[in-house]
């Protein structure tokens, strides 16, 4: 769940769609290219709040971080972990790992990279006043290096997700970055990494500026850049977007608004990239309550009994929305029916789970069957300016719900209201958008019954709980063998789906558009990187 | 004069003294801005851990009273988005967004009063009329709509000027502007275009009722009957007459240009603080949105103060009454 930046106003987004409509059809007849050819121009879709590669965990932050820096392990295109700044690690015990850095790399300052650096930036990540990067190192009780290329990490138990979590960990220059602030990476004066761009100007709001590293370190999907300099242009107003690509000001964009990307595509001069993200859409049902808000019966008077602990009246709704017609017409094609909580190149992913078929008769069969043949009354909740089409989504899934005889009411409010609300239990129905590295993850924030010290359920807004998955997921952060885990991952994801703790929707697609001859590398983590821009 | 100066400034202070508190309190019942800030994989030690750096955790008048405390500093607080003063923060988007409006009223100011007075003096020819008819137009078009089709007309179809963003700049006593650069002018354009057509509008209109009215006083008669050239009774005679209400307005305008040319500097990517504070208030950045109105509130100020100021020049009659 990224930050994405919306204008505030939600009758000019309506304004602006229809008049969005109109434009992108006039200008796509007059669209002109230019361009320095060593030169690439991007105009990205959310605000870049800082160089800070240990400040706030925000995509478009960590989309900057990933060109400057790297980290001792990456991941692909389809989320999976691959060799980054360590070429290998291992698990010497369940509570010890050991981790063996690339030689020869060099910082952009010309000075090697060493053990030392590797653990400066993880001081700096759980030390960093406001740092949000705390997290993916608390549970690490001792680091020591080995030599100037082995690193030895402990953890107090059993614990799986050292080389998830490192992904998470930009390694900084120590001689450059030794107690600097967030100020100073602003400025450039810390903005010293291994990555594949030399840092060059960052202008808030406005832009942030790259330059190639000539000296980097490429192998296998860690590709070097072949642009001379880069350019992010900060662009979150979609039509604003669009139409700098379409004039030529920027050579490629992210997030195309589905409604314009079939023209887009019929246009001989542009071409799109589009994989499956990592960003799941579904709803919570508050099943932990017996009497949960919204819920009352056709007339209008509060229900005695919360119909949604019932698994069958669970169940019943996830028959009764049609997935595929919401992929279709509200999507316009950018979503995919979803199965699971995670997406089908990610970690934990069950193939054998298929997405709910749309069954009305046998919907309304369950209702009835769990006591309510004529349905009840509900509001559904969600967001505004958060997901792709969120509002229009909860609005065709009502309607789908009323065919079933649950009368849906959509309240839709901009994520900045909707999310403090929805976690304090305002809300019964509430939609919810996930990207996770991996199924067991997902579950730990999603399904599991919330507790405190664990770090377990901090999502949970159903209120689910099922000591089986609790167990499973407990038992997989704690194997450090992957192939073992992802089955145990595999098993907690199929247990949870199939009570329907939660109603999956799809997952959305990912679309990047780009001047031809230009060709992306499409990424299920919705990441724009420079370096995997071709000519 | 200096008790009148006192007066506004006492003003000001209690103004701006409500207004955070309103900002605050409104800012605190919307929700914790750290549920929108924190990365989603955080767990709930991480969230508590991260509200209480932000000092989110305490009871909302200790939250204001610390930050009263930091603001009689002059430190209007971090902001929680970006890690750097707010008050910077908002004086780094300034000198933009204050270009775009001058612009903006530049353009306003230089073609409207002429346009309006044609339109006074000649009322019934095709010229006045067509004047008329595109003040209109320029009043009820919405800048968001107007702003797309400029940039489809002249970058898209046309390509002569960028869809977006602002030029290169230079530092003018510290001041980074982008306007003496051909390429910044491009830039500038069409945005300052958009701004401005509303306010062009307004002026038209402003310009020709007054004219018209200004026409048929007796001063303008006797100016006439004493044989005064044309020029000089409309340029000298009329014009210092009616502007006393166009300034009036076109002061209120100017700040409501720099305070809100959100749309416009979201249609055209420009880095002013109209988009800063959208963003902001998308993240409940509550320093920077605070900042940002006080410094809204100063300069309204500040632009009043100027406006009293150009009357008494008009208009001799007119002064800055200790008393009144």
């Amino acid at each position: 769940m990224q930050l994405q930046t919306h204008p505030l106003f939600h009758h000019l987004r309506q304004i602006r769609r229809r008049v969005r409509t109109l434009v992108a059809g006039a200008l796509i007849a007059g669209a002109s290219v230019a361009a320095n050819a060593a030169d690439l121009r991007i105009g990205l879709s959310a605000d870049v709040t800082s160089m800070d590669p240990h400040f706030l965990n925000i995509a478009p932050n960590n989309n900057v971080g990933w060109h400057v820096f790297d980290a001792l392990t990456h991941v692909d295109e389809n989320t999976r972990l691959i060799p980054g700044l360590a070429t290998a690690w291992k698990a010497l015990n369940p509570t010890t790992w050991e981790f063996t850095l690339r030689r020869g790399v060099k910082f952009h300052d010309g000075s090697d990279f060493t053990a030392e650096d590797v653990l400066f930036s993880i001081e700096r990540a759980a030390k960093l006043p406001n740092g949000q990067y705390a997290g993916f190192v608390q549970r690490l009780t001792g680091k020591t290096a080995v030599d100037a290329h082995t690193l030895r990490l402990n953890t107090a138990t059993p614990y799986a997700m050292v080389p998830y979590d490192l992904n998470s960990i930009f390694i900084v220059s120590k001689k450059a970055a030794a107690n600097a602030a967030t100020e100073d990476f602003n400025s450039g004066k810390a903005m010293i990494g291994t990555g594949p761009f030399k840092f060059v100007r960052f202008a808030r709001g406005d832009r942030v500026e790259l330059a190639r590293n000539e000296r980097y370190w490429a192998s296998g999907d860690n590709k070097a850049a072949v642009w001379d300099k880069v350019i992010f242009r900060i662009m979150p107003t979609d039509p604003a977007r669009l139409a700098a690509l379409l004039s030529g000001d920027v050579d490629m964009m992210e997030q195309i608004p589905t409604a314009d990307l079939a023209r887009i595509r019929g246009n001989a001069k542009f071409q799109t990239a589009q994989k499956i993200s990592w960003r799941t859409l579904f709803f919570h049902l508050d099943q932990s309550r017996d009497r949960a808000p919204f819920l009352t019966d056709r007339a209008g008077k509060p229900l005695e009994k919360n119909p949604f602990k019932d698994a069958r009246v669970r169940l019943a709704i996830s028959k009764a929305i049609n997935r595929q017609a919401i992929a279709d017409r509200v999507m316009e094609g950018g979503a995919t029916p979803a199965s699971n909580l995670v997406s089908p190149p990610v970690f934990g992913h069950v193939a054998a789970l298929k997405p709910e078929a749309f069954d009305l008769a046998g919907a309304k069969k369950l209702l009835a069957d769990a006591g309510y043949p004529n349905g009840f009354s509900m509001t559904l909740h969600a967001p505004n300016n958060r997901y792709v089409n969120d509002e229009q989504i909860a609005q065709a899934v009502a309607q789908m719900l009323a065919r079933a005889g649950i009368q849906a009411k959509v309240e839709a409010l901009p994520i900045s209201a909707y999310l403090p609300k929805a976690r304090s239990g305002d809300f019964s129905f509430a939609m919810l958008g996930w990207g996770s590295y991996s199924g067991d993850l997902a579950l730990r924030a999603l399904v599991a019954t919330p507790d405190k010290d664990k770090g377990y359920g901090a999502w949970n807004w159903s209120g689910y709980s099922n000591p089986k998955v609790d167990r499973l997921l407990d038992q997989a952060f704690s194997t450090v063998e992957d192939r073992r885990r992802e089955e145990i991952a595999r098993e907690a994801m199929q247990i949870a789906m199939r009570d329907a703790a939660l109603i999956p929707l799809h997952h959305q697609l990912a679309t990047w558009a780009m001047r031809r001859p230009l060709t992306y590398t499409a990424r299920t983590d919705e990441y724009t990187f420079a370096h995997h821009v071709r000519q | 004069m200096s008790v009148y100066l006192i007066r506004r400034l006492l003003q000001s202070v209690l103004v701006l003294f409500v207004m955070s508190l309103l900002v605050f309190a409104g800012v605190f019942a919307i929700g914790n801005p750290v549920d929108i800030l924190i990365n989603p994989q955080a767990d709930q030690a991480e969230i508590a851990r991260a509200t209480a750096a932000l000092g989110l955790d305490r009871p909302l008048w200790e939250q204001y009273w610390v930050f009263l405390e930091q603001a009689a500093q002059g430190n209007l607080g971090k902001s929680f988005a970006f890690n750097i003063p707010a008050i910077q923060l908002i004086l780094e988007r300034l000198p933009a967004t204050l270009e775009l409006a001058t612009a903006a009223m530049l353009i306003a100011i230089v073609f409207g009063i002429p346009l309006g007075l044609w339109a006074g003096l000649k009322p019934d020819s095709i010229a006045g009329k067509a004047i008329m008819t595109g003040s209109i137009l320029g009043f009820s078009l919405p800048t968001f709509w107007v702003g797309l089709i400029l940039i489809m007309i002249f970058s898209a179809q046309l390509g002569w000027l960028p869809s977006s963003g602002r030029g290169p700049t230079v530092d003018v006593l510290g001041v980074p502007v982008s306007f003496l650069s051909r390429e910044g002018l491009m830039h500038l354009a069409m945005p300052a275009l958009n701004l401005a057509l509303f306010k062009l509008s307004l002026i038209i209109r402003l310009t020709r009722a007054g004219t018209r009215e200004a026409l048929l006083q007796d001063y303008v008669k006797f100016a006439r009957a004493k044989g005064l050239t044309d020029a000089r009774v409309i340029g000298v005679h009329v014009l210092k007459n009616i502007l006393i209400p166009i300034v009036t307005v076109m002061g209120l305008e100017f700040g409501s240009v720099i305070a809100f040319a959100i749309v416009t500097e979201s249609v055209f990517a420009w880095p002013g603080m109209g988009k800063l504070l959208i963003e902001s208030i998308n993240v409940l950045d509550r320093p920077v949105i605070v900042a940002y109105l006080c410094i809204i509130v100063v300069l309204f100020i500040l632009i009043n103060l100027a406006v009293d100021l150009i009357y008494s020049l008009l208009d001799p009659r007119v002064r800055m009454a200790d008393a009144g």
